[in-house]
């Protein structure tokens, strides 16, 4: 019986490219995962040319282009719950299961895990988002015909773009709270409850005057980013897209914290 | 090499390792022993960095593992056989954690052949029985060719084919002059595959010798006599420090004497014996008595 490695020369050692590559691998050995993302691309999608076509028929297009561009794009927040089912499992699923202790055996020092887990993530529903959401827009607006906007019209490039990044960072506060709850049902309730429910349970019980600070929530930061125009009572688009972005790296320097200083 | 120097851990109030102080050296497979909840699996997974220590050190080959720049070539291990995502293939688990470290692929197929995983290594793990399971936990631990192993519980749900080639494959790499660490909390299983033991009960190191030296230090050896005569070798010998327990008509047991002297004693006197022998403990009623203070108090909490 051979237990030896052949030759025994590889100048073996953890890089984080390295790392990357694995979690590449882990990530494209599931089928969950890779039924996540197809879900998220067939909500976006779907969903987009379904409230498209509705705004069509409706006549309620009018000579507001702007808006049908927005239409084109109502499926954002359904794919943004299969995005961010998608990052609180790939995360999430490795303490569910125990994968965790094998990778984390072979990577003792725990934060290249992180960083490549987010790397590869965000490579990937990037690129999906933006072709998703490239689709949703051109489909919608050929559904939409007369009145349709087109690429060239004010923030309809910055929209897609960002709704790629507001997919993307969904995603990312899955990933930071699967590592931070350790629980699939608890990082999905929480990433949904922050970004769909909080804004509005809040919203109902402060003052009138401090409304206002509800712009600088989790789900309104996001949605601001995303829209082609920008709606009363919200942020600029790349000011919601810079809070966004705050959230998810608060999260995610909360994950890094979490997974260096305890038990694995 | 591994090198344990007074590793505490405590978890809340409970303090489940308590100032172990050991060294597993290279060359032969050392038992890792005790009753469950002794601490040894989280003494196990204070070596390998997933649990932090309350205080103490616990090295690999002179280095804490986490320093070293290729972990899983520095130790193998088989920490449990559940450490795997039950949606993956043996060959993606395996590959990913190859990637890691740039443990080429011939090396996945080489090792899910070791195991004899190939029929199924496409499938997914969360379909494998325990022994499969275990088989994957192995081949993962081979996957850098490490020069320290360490398997916690590994025979555990192997068939006794797969119990027959675990204890060889822990022989031969310890052969090969590598470092063999391996828990149980079956005595006759470390009689079988160990050289040498540590024995561990509530977290507190309780012996560090020679499988041959536990025994000995365990129980005092008993002598089984037998003689038409019984009754009076018995008050010939019956002295202070000296117990004689009768077993059946005929016969007794002695502790507390040689059996040359019994033998003598009894020539002396012109007894005739028809049998003087001397019972060695066995290996798991030597551990029964080691450890039984120690599992009196188990903790009822959780098993770690």
């Amino acid at each position: 019986m051979s237990t030896a490695l052949n030759g025994k020369i590889q100048p073996l050692r953890v890089t984080q490219a390295r790392v990357i590559h694995s979690e590449w691998i882990k990530f494209w050995s599931l089928r969950s995962t890779v039924l996540s993302l197809a879900a998220g691309v067939a909500l976006l999608v779907g969903v987009g040319l379904i409230t498209a076509s509705v705004s069509a028929s409706g006549g309620s297009i009018g000579d507001d282009r702007l808006g049908a561009a927005d239409a084109s794009l109502g499926g954002v927040m359904f794919a943004q719950l299969a995005f961010g089912t998608l990052g609180v499992l790939f995360m999430a699923g490795e303490y569910g299961t125990g994968m965790i202790r094998s990778t984390l055996s072979a990577v003792p020092r725990r934060l290249p895990m992180l960083w490549a887990k987010i790397a590869v993530f965000s490579a990937v529903t990037f690129v999906t988002g933006l072709v998703a959401t490239a689709i949703a827009f051109t489909g919608g607006q050929a559904l939409i015909g007369d009145g349709a906007a087109s690429w060239s019209d004010a923030g309809v490039a910055r929209a897609v773009v960002n709704t790629a990044v507001l997919l993307t960072g969904s995603g990312l506060l899955g990933i930071a709270f699967g590592a931070l709850l350790r629980s699939t049902a608890g990082a999905v309730t929480t990433v949904f409850g922050g970004l769909f429910l909080f804004d509005n349970i809040v919203g109902l019980m402060l003052p009138d005057s401090w409304q206002g600070a509800l712009r600088y929530f989790p789900g309104s930061s996001g949605n601001a980013a995303a829209a082609v125009t920008q709606a009363p009572d919200t942020l600029a688009p790349y000011a919601g897209l810079a809070v966004f972005a705050g959230y998810v790296v608060l999260a995610a320097i909360a994950a890094a914290w979490r997974l260096s200083r305890s038990d694995a | 090499m591994i090198e344990v120097h007074e590793l505490t851990k405590r978890f809340g109030g409970r303090t489940a390792v308590d100032h172990l102080t050991f060294t597993v050296k290279p060359g032969i497979v050392t038992g890792f022993l005790g009753p469950n909840g002794a601490g040894k699996s989280t003494t196990m997974r204070m070596i390998l960095g997933l649990d932090k220590p309350t205080s103490g050190t616990a090295t690999v080959n002179g280095r804490p593992y986490a320093a070293h720049r290729a972990p899983i070539q520095q130790v193998g291990a088989l920490i449990d056989a559940k450490a795997v995502h039950t949606g993956r293939s043996a060959y993606h688990h395996l590959s990913a954690m190859a990637a890691t470290t740039g443990v080429p692929r011939s090396r996945v197929d080489e090792v899910i052949d070791i195991v004899g995983l190939r029929e199924v290594a496409r499938r997914r793990a969360g379909a494998f029985s325990l022994g499969m399971g275990q088989r994957l936990g192995i081949a993962s631990a081979l996957l850098a060719d490490p020069e320290v192993l360490i398997l916690d519980e590994p025979v555990n749900g192997l068939d006794p084919e797969g119990i027959l080639w675990i204890r060889q494959l822990m022989r031969s790499l310890a052969a090969e002059g590598r470092t063999v660490f391996v828990s149980s909390h079956l005595m006759s299983e470390m009689a079988l595959t160990a050289e040498h033991l540590i024995v561990v009960g509530r977290g507190r190191l309780i012996a560090d010798m020679s499988v041959a030296g536990f025994i000995d230090q365990a129980a005092g050896d008993v002598v089984r006599v037998r003689s038409p005569r019984a009754a009076q070798l018995h008050e010939l010998i019956t002295g202070p420090g000296v117990t004689v327990t009768s077993t059946e008509r005929g016969a007794f047991e002695v502790t507390g004497l040689e059996a040359d002297q019994i033998g003598e004693c009894a020539a002396a006197a012109g007894i005739t014996l028809h049998e003087l022998s001397v019972q060695k403990p066995s290996l798991e009623e030597a551990f029964m008595e080691l450890t039984r203070d120690a599992v009196e108090y188990v903790p009822t909490g959780v098993n770690r």
